[in-house]
């Protein structure tokens, strides 16, 4: 028992396994703590529009901050290229590219123009383009858009220096806070007193997607446990009594494990939860569901391997020594059994975490407002609203970085263990 | 030895063993009477699918009986409710084949020989008196009782395992051993010592010995009675020098023709002597 | 004397275990096999006979190594050969291996021509499916095999029919020598005698040359072989002719062997069986001196000193004591007194 133990410790996979689990594990319990909050808490604006970054309040930027002035030459070609949106830089050199081609313009073409140099281009913009020249080749619609686009870069380039009011309530005039605000004007980060840091943005009901990644690990972790706990206790028992007593009270258990079989458990969670009410559709009961719908599995390959342990001498010989059935199979069976119901456990964990994603992009997880489960939060962004529309890669992807990882380390640690347990597999 | 003067132990009127239902019908044990008395060393010769085993763990109430009844000392065998049949398991002990397999290799040995105490009534006894007797027993087989207390099972080596089997026999001094092929995953130069205890242990306690075995060799040189059995029946049986020596069933005949033998080696054997004789080294 | 078709000369393979120890499961085994000669292998379980015979055929996978001696079969020396050149060039044409479960090795979802196809085109090629089939029939119609036998698969076949079609498929190029390891176990004892029979008939038309037969079995040995050679510990203690080594053995771990003998026959129940006390030592730290000096009745201090030599004794035997015969015989008849 030691050495095997010994051997699991000093198995490569199962301790990346392990430490990925124990990580994520970790992370769930300390997170909270160095960063406390409402992880449910509507703190932006929904729809996605906040993505990941840091945010600074503007306020506080303006009133009573220090500024500093550095003169950096290019400033303001990196505000200007930062603001000049990677389509509209197409959308430059498309005309520019066209209008070459009828006025037959030498270095107006496709291979000349670079549209990552921000001053050439709108240099060449502001050389050729006017809302009087008509290219053929455009649409109206084309044409006007192109307005609209010169406009938009005037205005860019407007570099004047602004004046920044306070509105005084007792004169109801602006009195006048920081002349000249010039576009060389720095402050310090540290200074401002209000930043929110929000690695992960928003999701659709404003909230940090972040704080409520790590509630709704936790969460998941939870379903996955109790799921894993009631299926393998569930079929422990099972299997253990139809594979020990046998006779009619194997039949009776094969028959039902024959029905949970043919019925795929999926669709009878679907019905079970659909059938529940709203109310009812806590986080712990859909936990429960998922175990009492999955056990089928351990209880069969209990069972197997209990018939085949109840004909070894050792239970014939302790059946001679007078020992009772509920001795014979804690002793005697169980033992014998232990590695493999721990992991088949761990698979149970896994795979009741999966479950619970899945339930829940139908729809029929838990129906809480007050927890969140990595489910819901695909559910949230990818079924009930429109994360890929808005480009909202935050609202999933690392859900199901998750969601992955979890079910990469449990496998992982189930292989290493099966490595060690089972002679076939043993180099 | 006439059956006057001894004690009809176990006997069996039409036992008979299926194994499941329908067309998937097998039948393991057919019809089987059998009368074994006591001090009696019997063998069961059968090949593998005879029913041998299966008739054992039918004697030993592990596996229950389709048909028929079987008589302990006697009367008809009751072993209806758990009371009942740890007390008939007092008068019936089995060693099994696979030394390896039976033990619980989760417990330490000393579990097995202290079952045996407790089943014998000895719960209560100071640990003094426990030790004194698990001593005595593992004594009995020629093992140190120091060297093996506390120790688990992997730690010894097959024909310890086997000799503590024995000890476990001596502990609960039964009326009837049921032995089932001890000696055959033991290498042949241990299987002396094995076979030497089982008739010591005999000598000593007078219980009846029931061996079970495919090779007929053993079950000659071991026993008074003999009996074959082929597909689930009992095709001969009778004193081992009748029925080896003087087979009256073909099956009998042709097993004992198709076992290599030493002095009448198979007919296309280059070592065919015909002068067969016991040369003087197998006499000591 | 025959022409020797298998030579080995201190044939020396260890195992590596999963602690990183050696074990040396074969040690400084030499022996030879004549033409028309069938040896047969004795030992308890773990003296290393199975690890020889996988030795002799080259099977070196780990943990199995090899580290010296030869192995040379009709002239040519194989040993040092890589695994894969002796799957190619040796196994089917020079040596035919069946293992216990041979049976159970077949591939259910093939028939058994289709093997004896696998097993002639590795060595010929252009071989056609009629001259296989030929071939086949042939051979199975000899050795008194059904010729339906060809067209099933192995489950439709029972053991003993199983075991033997095996045989026939492996020793259908005519191997030079064949090493049966306990091919027989497994089986009933009628089935056994077909077995073997069919062996002995491979050897009496030549289709086998040779033959090394590993069983802890002795009677059946006694039945099969011409020569028994006894293994103990990694090493070989004894060889003579059957005859030699079953009614006057004379190594005294040969001669407890052979006390341990019980077959069916008028005065077995005469003899009294005597054990040979003790274990077999540990092959990762076997002793200096003679490896059986510690179950030895005989054993003197000498025995300890240093390894003792596969002495050549008289009549072809071979004994690794350090008594000469005269002792042995002296010191046995002592004992009987």
């Amino acid at each position: 028992m030691k050495s095997q133990l010994r051997s699991i410790v000093r198995s490569g996979k199962f301790m990346t396994g392990f430490v990925i689990f124990v990580s994520i594990l970790l992370l769930t319990i300390i997170y909270p703590l160095i960063n406390p909050g409402d992880p449910m808490a509507r703190i932006g604006y929904d729809s996605f529009r906040t993505r990941p970054g840091t945010y600074v309040s503007l306020y506080d930027t303006l009133d009573g901050v220090n500024t500093f002035t550095f003169r950096i030459p290019g400033a303001n070609d990196i505000r200007i290229s930062n603001k000049l949106r990677e389509d509209d830089r197409e959308r430059i050199k498309y005309w520019l590219v066209e209008y070459g081609k009828q006025e037959e313009v030498a270095g107006l073409t496709e291979e000349e123009i670079d549209i990552e140099d921000t001053v050439a281009l709108l240099g060449l913009w502001w050389e050729f383009y006017s809302d009087e020249v008509f290219v053929r080749n455009l649409t109206n619609a084309e044409r006007n858009a192109f307005m609209r686009l010169d406009v938009r870069l005037d205005r860019l380039f407007d570099i004047d220096d602004l004046q920044v009011y306070t509105l005084n309530p007792e004169t109801g005039e602006h009195d006048i806070l920081f002349t000249e605000v010039s576009t060389d004007d720095y402050i310090n980060v540290s200074d401002v007193a209000n930043i929110i840091r929000l690695p992960l943005g928003t999701d659709n009901f404003g909230s940090d997607v972040l704080k409520k990644l790590v509630l709704a690990t936790a969460t998941s972790l939870w379903i996955g446990l109790v799921a894993g706990t009631v299926a393998t206790l569930i079929g422990l028992t099972l299997g253990l009594l139809g594979g020990y007593v046998g006779g009619i009270v194997d039949d009776i258990i094969m028959f039902f494990t024959n029905l949970f079989t043919v019925i795929p458990g999926f669709v009878l969670l679907i019905l079970i939860s659909y059938g529940m009410s709203q109310m009812e559709r806590g986080a712990t009961t859909v936990a429960v569901v998922i175990g009492l719908t999955s056990w089928v599995w351990t209880t069969r390959s209990v069972r197997s391997q209990v018939m085949s342990l109840r004909n070894r001498d050792h239970v014939n010989l302790s059946k001679l020594s007078g020992h009772s059935m509920p001795k014979i199979i804690i002793k005697d069976i169980l033992p014998y059994i232990a590695s493999y119901v721990v992991m088949a456990f761990i698979l149970q964990i896994s795979s009741g975490i999966l479950a619970e994603a899945g339930l829940s992009m139908l729809g029929l997880g838990p129906s809480t407002t007050s927890t969140a489960t990595l489910g819901m939060m695909l559910d949230w962004s990818i079924m009930k609203s429109t994360a890929f529309i808005h480009g909202a890669w935050w609202a999933y992807y690392p859900v199901i970085v998750v969601i992955l990882l979890i079910s990469f380390s449990l496998n992982l640690m189930n292989t290493g263990m099966d490595q060690v347990f089972n002679p076939q597999l043993r180099d | 030895m006439n059956s006057h003067d001894r004690q009809l132990c176990l006997s069996g009127k039409g036992v008979t063993k299926i194994f499941g239902f329908g067309s998937k019908k097998t039948l393991a044990v057919d019809n089987v009477d059998f009368e074994f008395y006591s001090g009696d060393l019997i063998s069961i010769v059968g090949e593998s699918g005879s029913g041998k085993t299966t008739l054992i763990k039918m004697l030993l109430g592990l596996t229950s009986v389709t048909e028929g009844e079987i008589s302990f000392m006697g009367k008809k065998r009751d072993i209806g409710s758990r009371r009942k049949k740890k007390e008939y398991w007092k008068g019936i002990q089995a060693i099994f084949q696979d030394p390896y397999s039976s033990y619980n290799i989760f417990s330490k040995i000393d579990s097995v020989l202290l079952d045996c105490i407790n089943m014998r009534g000895g719960r209560l006894l100071p640990r003094k008196t426990k030790i004194e007797m698990m001593r005595e027993a593992c004594s009995f087989v020629n093992l140190k009782y120091d060297e093996m207390t506390n120790k688990y099972p992997f730690e010894l080596s097959g024909g310890q395992m086997q000799r503590l089997m024995i000890a476990r026999i001596f502990l609960l001094k039964p009326k009837i051993l049921l032995a089932d092929e001890p000696t055959s995953m033991i290498d042949a130069c241990s299987r002396a010592t094995i076979l030497d205890m089982l008739l010591k242990l005999r000598d000593e306690t007078g219980m009846m010995i029931i061996f079970i075995t495919h090779d007929m060799g053993l079950a000659y040189y071991l026993s008074d009675t003999v009996y074959i059995m082929e597909k689930g029946k009992i095709v001969e049986f009778g004193s081992a020098d009748e029925v080896v020596l003087n087979p009256k069933a073909d099956y009998t005949k042709q097993l004992l023709n198709d076992v290599p033998k030493i002095h009448d080696p198979w007919e296309f054997s280059k070592n065919r002597r015909k002068d067969a004789q016991w040369t003087e080294q197998f006499v000591v | 004397m025959g022409k020797v078709m298998l030579e080995v000369k201190g044939l020396t393979t260890k195992y590596i275990t999963r602690f990183k120890e050696d074990v040396y499961a074969v040690n400084d085994v030499s022996f030879k096999v004549e033409e028309g000669r069938s040896v047969g292998i004795a030992g308890e379980s773990g003296c290393g006979k199975s690890t020889l015979a996988l030795s002799l055929m080259g099977y070196y996978f780990a943990p199995l190594h090899y580290i010296k001696g030869e192995i040379i079969i009709d002239g040519r020396n194989i040993s040092g050969m890589k695994p894969d050149d002796i799957r190619k060039n040796i196994l089917g044409t020079e040596i035919a291996y069946i293992p216990q479960a041979a049976m159970n090795a077949l591939n259910p979802t093939r028939k058994i021509i289709k093997f004896i196809e696998d097993v002639v085109r590795a060595h010929d090629p252009k071989a056609t499916k009629k001259d296989i089939y030929d071939l086949a029939r042939q051979r199975f119609e000899i050795l008194n095999l059904p010729e339906e036998a060809l067209g099933k698969y192995a489950v439709e076949l029972s053991g003993g029919m199983k075991q033997r079609t095996v045989i026939a498929v492996s020793t259908i190029l005519s191997p030079k020598i064949l090493i049966a390891d306990e091919p027989s176990s497994a089986l009933d004892v009628t089935s056994q005698k077909m077995v073997i029979k069919m062996i002995h008939d491979l050897m009496e038309l030549g289709y086998i040359k040779s033959m090394i037969f590993i069983t802890h079995e002795l009677p059946l040995l006694y039945n099969v072989t011409d020569d028994i050679m006894v293994m103990y510990a990694a090493q070989l203690v004894e060889s003579g002719t059957a005859d030699q080594m079953i009614f006057d053995p004379l190594h005294p771990y040969s001669k407890g062997l052979m006390g341990s003998i019980l077959v069916p026959e008028d005065g077995t129940r005469d003899v009294k069986l005597v054990a040979i006390p003790g274990t077999p030592p540990n092959l990762k730290k076997p002793p200096d001196g003679c490896r059986f000096a510690e179950r030895c009745k005989y054993a003197t201090a000498n025995c300890r000193l240093s390894q003792v030599a596969f002495y050549d004794f008289e009549n072809n035997r071979k004994c690794r004591c350090l008594f000469t015969e005269n002792e042995l015989r002296e010191a046995y008849k002592n004992e009987q007194s």
